[in-house]
């Protein structure tokens, strides 16, 4: 609950901020408000309860993923030293429609009634489109903030639309209500099956599961990689944490409808993604498309739901994000070295020679490529064992095959940057990191080697 | 504790390593070689101290992870320690191997090495599957990177097909042990074999191929063998040292420590036809290893044939044939170790690895020959070398099992020596050449690496009971699940 409060105040200081003359004190405030608001985010901790006239609820697991999204979001905002700076004259904007988002991010892990999920997936929504389309220059980038926007505000209608059906049919906004309702009678109406599927609709698309993931490649391709970073770990998990709590909260009796449609999802997810993902040459659209692939993995620890299954998802989220704010953490110093028309360039190739160049950002992304792809002796592995393992324990065996063998395709394109890394000649001379990137890199690095060592860490806490 | 140690020992030093990375080769050098000596040194201890009856000394168990009852669980049988003590052997006359040579980025080549023995370390002692699963995967990493970082021009190609294949396979396991896992709700590999007998034969048939393909490609055994000849060729030395040294043991030790308890049924079911795809690939590798003229993919191929064999003996299921790939893993990982050393040696001074224009060695290099034609003779079986007992105890045990597979299979004695006697008659003998005139004999570390395999080769050859005696109550153990 605090965090809430904490960043909707410290975000609007952030605007008035920038009518001070030097720019240099926005980001080490901003550092400071989420690291602020993520110490006030553990006051609940084993306290749960009801907030805002029932509003929210705040249980450990909300909890949990409130945290992960601030400590995501803390180094990702770190990493925007010297990027944020060069290509925006109003950093103070952009600041504060990140704390902004992240308190959107957060009301949608602890939600108790819908209009809080809406207001929730709105807030974020919303800062996002804006930063997709920040860098004004870029054609590309408005593009795809035009593209995000648009089918984003679908799928929010059709997400608020599944919300007036879910409403019609239990009388309340309440997601514990319709529980009790379910129980009571056996008889259900046919809009809540409607309002069921809207709403999941409209949740998956945040999280870009198949077949709603046709914007993903285009939108993070186009948008600036610190905000392509953004949307793929903080609204990624604040969309699973909001999926997993409408589910397993409200619509766990109704288990053979939504299995059905999850199972669909999950299949499409993996295959599309992981096929279409071999054939990228970009670095940023394969990891748009890993972005994919890793919504179908997360889906199937929702699938197999139970009382484990809150402990897999968060670790999961995680894992994934570590890993991938390292990669692209990667990109954004090693693409500006070369530029294609004026632009940074981001094909898997600008990695070639990386070892040689800056052998400590080839470890990087080597160990977040590794994460990602599910080896052991990483977080991606222990996430990925504990999410087949939830949903094997649900008697979809063969899912947890299909599963398998997808991340067993992933292995190809998770190595090419590895390969192209340390096994090609690349040209350019060495790279330079500034020691501050090194400490942020340094520790997604070692937090994805210590979760896949000791992954109780985590998941001990739930 | 013990079994701690071992793990700890190479752990800290690798770290240390990539630490050191600004220092200058010859400190790396030792420091690797230090820790692996005293890894040796610790295995030894116990080896000498181990007692049948009482292993609960080199138990070591930690809650890995809580919920869901996995625990970090290691210890040692005979079997475990034997196969420890194979790897604590091995790895400093890899390293010693190296002495001679600089390599770039000194420091991560000797920490890979030493991360790599971690991995088998843990691999040969677990006792829960999915530390098991864990270590098996994790060689793999650090194997990987050595080969591809420190290989030839084809390397990244060859060792990533050699990274997916032996992942793909591993991930057939992986299917397995969830669905044991979640059958069983443990992962203590002794408890499971209870939950396998309550599933019955219909499912064993599944657990069954899926463990026997992913042991199948690491060793390999025929099907799945063609990652293999390629990637000993193209690896740096110590990368196909490792891989057919050790990491094809992994395979074998998997078929006798998972395959056979957690799959019984499936085994008396299916194991004739694993032993013929095994025995075909033995017959094939020979047969491609006596026209090979690249000596290096000579020793490759006939790696392949030995491991066939072995494969053969642990699926016979019978005494005999799991003693017998026992003493052959420690026999073959020796002497495959020796022979790709030499292989080097040569290559090292001639600058080339084709028989035809080599020859006439043994004239200017009478410790080589001396050496070699030990390691040789160790490979072909001959009695009084290591080679002799665990070859004669896997065919007895195919024979047992069936007479016909055990016929042919006895054909690799007279193959083996075929290829062998060939490789050492067109490289050591005849006349000498431009190539091989000026050929100086092993010195130095190279008399490091040699002298110690030659000493064992025989002492194994005379006195194989250390190692019968030491894994007897281990095997009967493991066999009696399957008499059931």
């Amino acid at each position: 609950m605090y965090p809430i409060i904490i960043l909707s105040i410290t975000g609007l200081v952030t605007l008035f901020l920038g009518f001070l003359k030097s720019k240099k004190i926005l980001l080490p405030a901003t550092l400071f408000f989420i690291l602020v608001a993520l110490l006030s985010n553990f006051y609940d901790w084993n306290s749960p309860g009801l907030y805002f006239y029932e509003m929210s609820e705040i249980t450990n697991l909300s909890t949990i993923f409130s945290a992960i999204i601030l400590v995501s979001a803390f180094l990702i905002i770190a990493l925007t030293r010297g990027f944020l700076d060069d290509s925006s004259a109003q950093p103070a904007e952009y600041f504060a429609l990140m704390q902004f988002s992240l308190v959107g991010a957060i009301m949608m892990t602890n939600f108790q009634n819908l209009i809080m999920l809406f207001i929730g997936v709105e807030i974020l929504s919303v800062a996002m489109y804006v930063l997709t389309g920040s860098d004004k220059s870029n054609l590309r980038g408005n593009e795809a903030a035009l593209k995000y926007f648009l089918m984003g505000a679908f799928a929010t209608g059709i997400m608020l639309f599944g919300m007036a059906m879910f409403y019609g049919a239990s009388y309340s906004f309440d997601i514990k209500d319709v529980d009790s309702l379910l129980a009571q009678y056996p008889s259900r109406p046919v809009y809540l099956y409607i309002g069921v599927t809207f709403l999941l609709i409209g949740l998956l698309f945040k999280v870009s599961a198949a077949p709603f993931h046709f914007w993903t490649p285009d939108v993070y391709e186009g948008a600036p990689t610190i905000f392509t970073t953004f949307m793929s770990t903080i609204v990624k998990t604040a969309g699973f944490a909001a999926i997993y709590r409408v589910i397993s909260v409200s619509f766990n009796q109704m288990h053979t409808f939504w299995a059905i449609m999850l199972v669909i999802m999950i299949v499409l997810s993996l295959l599309i993604s992981n096929i279409t993902a071999v054939y990228q040459t970009s670095f940023k659209r394969v990891l748009a498309y890993s972005s994919i692939s890793h919504a179908g993995y997360m889906l199937l620890a929702v699938l197999g739901l139970s009382a484990k299954s809150d402990s897999s998802i968060a670790f999961y989220s995680f894992a994934y994000s570590l890993a991938t704010i390292s990669a692209f953490g990667v990109l954004m110093i090693v693409s500006k070295e070369k530029l294609v028309n004026g632009r940074p360039d981001e094909s898997i190739s600008v990695l070639n020679g990386l070892g040689k160049r800056n052998p400590f950002l080839a470890a990087v992304l080597a160990i977040a490529m590794l994460s990602l792809a599910g080896i052991p002796l990483t977080a991606g592995f222990m996430g990925k064992f504990y999410v087949f393992n939830d949903v094997a324990s649900r008697g979809y065996v063969w899912l947890m095959i299909v599963a398998i063998l997808m991340s067993a395709v992933g292995i190809y394109y998770y190595f090419k940057p590895i390969i192209a890394a340390y096994m090609k000649e690349g040209e350019g001379d060495r790279i330079n990191v500034p020691q501050f990137y090194k400490i942020i890199l340094g520790i997604t690095t070692a937090g994805s080697i210590l979760l896949g060592l000791l992954p109780d860490l985590v998941r001990g806490l739930l | 504790m013990l079994t701690l140690t071992l793990i700890l020992i190479p752990l800290i030093a690798g770290i240390l390593l990539f630490l050191l990375k600004g220092s200058n080769a010859n400190t790396t050098k030792n420091v690797a070689l230090v820790a692996s000596l005293a890894e040796f040194v610790v295995a030894l201890y116990a080896f000498l101290s181990f007692n049948p009856e009482n292993t609960a000394l080199f138990e070591v168990k930690y809650a890995w992870m809580k919920d869901l009852n996995i625990n970090f669980h290691l210890g040692m049988d005979g079997i475990s320690l034997l196969m420890t003590t194979l790897t604590a052997f091995l790895i400093p006359l890899i390293i010693l191997s190296t002495f001679k040579f600089s390599y770039k980025n000194h420091a991560a080549f000797y920490a890979l090495i030493l991360l790599t023995e971690v991995a088998l370390v843990g691999v040969f002692t677990a006792k829960d599957i999915f530390s098991f699963y864990f270590f098996f995967e994790a060689t793999l990493v650090p194997v990987y990177f050595i080969a591809a970082l420190w290989g030839g021009a084809n390397a990244s190609k060859i060792t990533f097909k050699m990274f997916v294949y032996t992942i793909f396979g591993s991930l057939f396991m992986l299917v397995a042990i969830v669905y044991l896992f979640m059958k069983g709700g443990t992962a203590d590999i002794s408890s499971l074999t209870q939950t396998s007998e309550i599933l019955g034969g219909s499912v064993q048939r599944y657990l069954f191929w899926a463990f026997f393909i992913a042991f199948a490609i690491k060793m390999p055994v025929l099907p799945f063998h063609t990652w293999q000849p390629d990637a000993y060729t193209e690896s740096p030395t110590v990368a196909t040292m490792l891989l057919s040294g050790l990491l094809s043991k992994m395979g074998v030790y998997g078929l006798i420590r998972i395959l056979l308890p957690l799959a019984p049924i499936g085994v008396t079911n299916y194991s004739f036809v694993g032993m013929v795809l095994a025995i075909i690939g033995l017959i094939y590798g020979s047969i491609i290893a006596i026209q090979q003229n690249n000596i290096k993919k000579l020793v490759a191929y006939s790696s392949f044939a030995h491991i066939g064999l072995m494969a053969a003996g642990v699926l016979s299921g019978t005494v005999s044939g799991l003693q017998g790939a026992l003493v052959q893993m420690v026999a073959h990982g020796i002497n495959v170790v020796g022979l790709f050393f030499i292989v080097k040696v040569i290559y090292d001074r001639t600058n080339t690895r084709d028989l035809s224009a080599l020859g006439g060695i043994t004239q200017r290099t009478p410790a080589l020959s001396i050496y070699f034609i030990v390691i040789m003779l160790g490979s072909v079986a001959l009695p009084l070398t290591n080679g002799f007992v665990g070859e004669f105890l896997l065919l007895k045990g195919v024979y047992d099992k069936n007479a016909w597979l055990g016929a042919i299979a006895g054909l690799t004695i007279i193959f083996g020596a075929v290829y062998m006697l060939r490789m050492v008659q067109r490289s050591m003998f005849g006349e000498t050449n431009e190539t091989t005139a000026k050929f100086k004999d092993v010195k130095g570390s190279e008399v490091a690496v040699l002298l110690p395999i030659s000493i064992v080769v025989i002492v194994l050859g005379v006195f194989p009971n250390v190692i019968l005696k030491l894994t007897e109550p281990a095997v009967n153990t493991i066999l009696q699940s399957l008499l059931k």
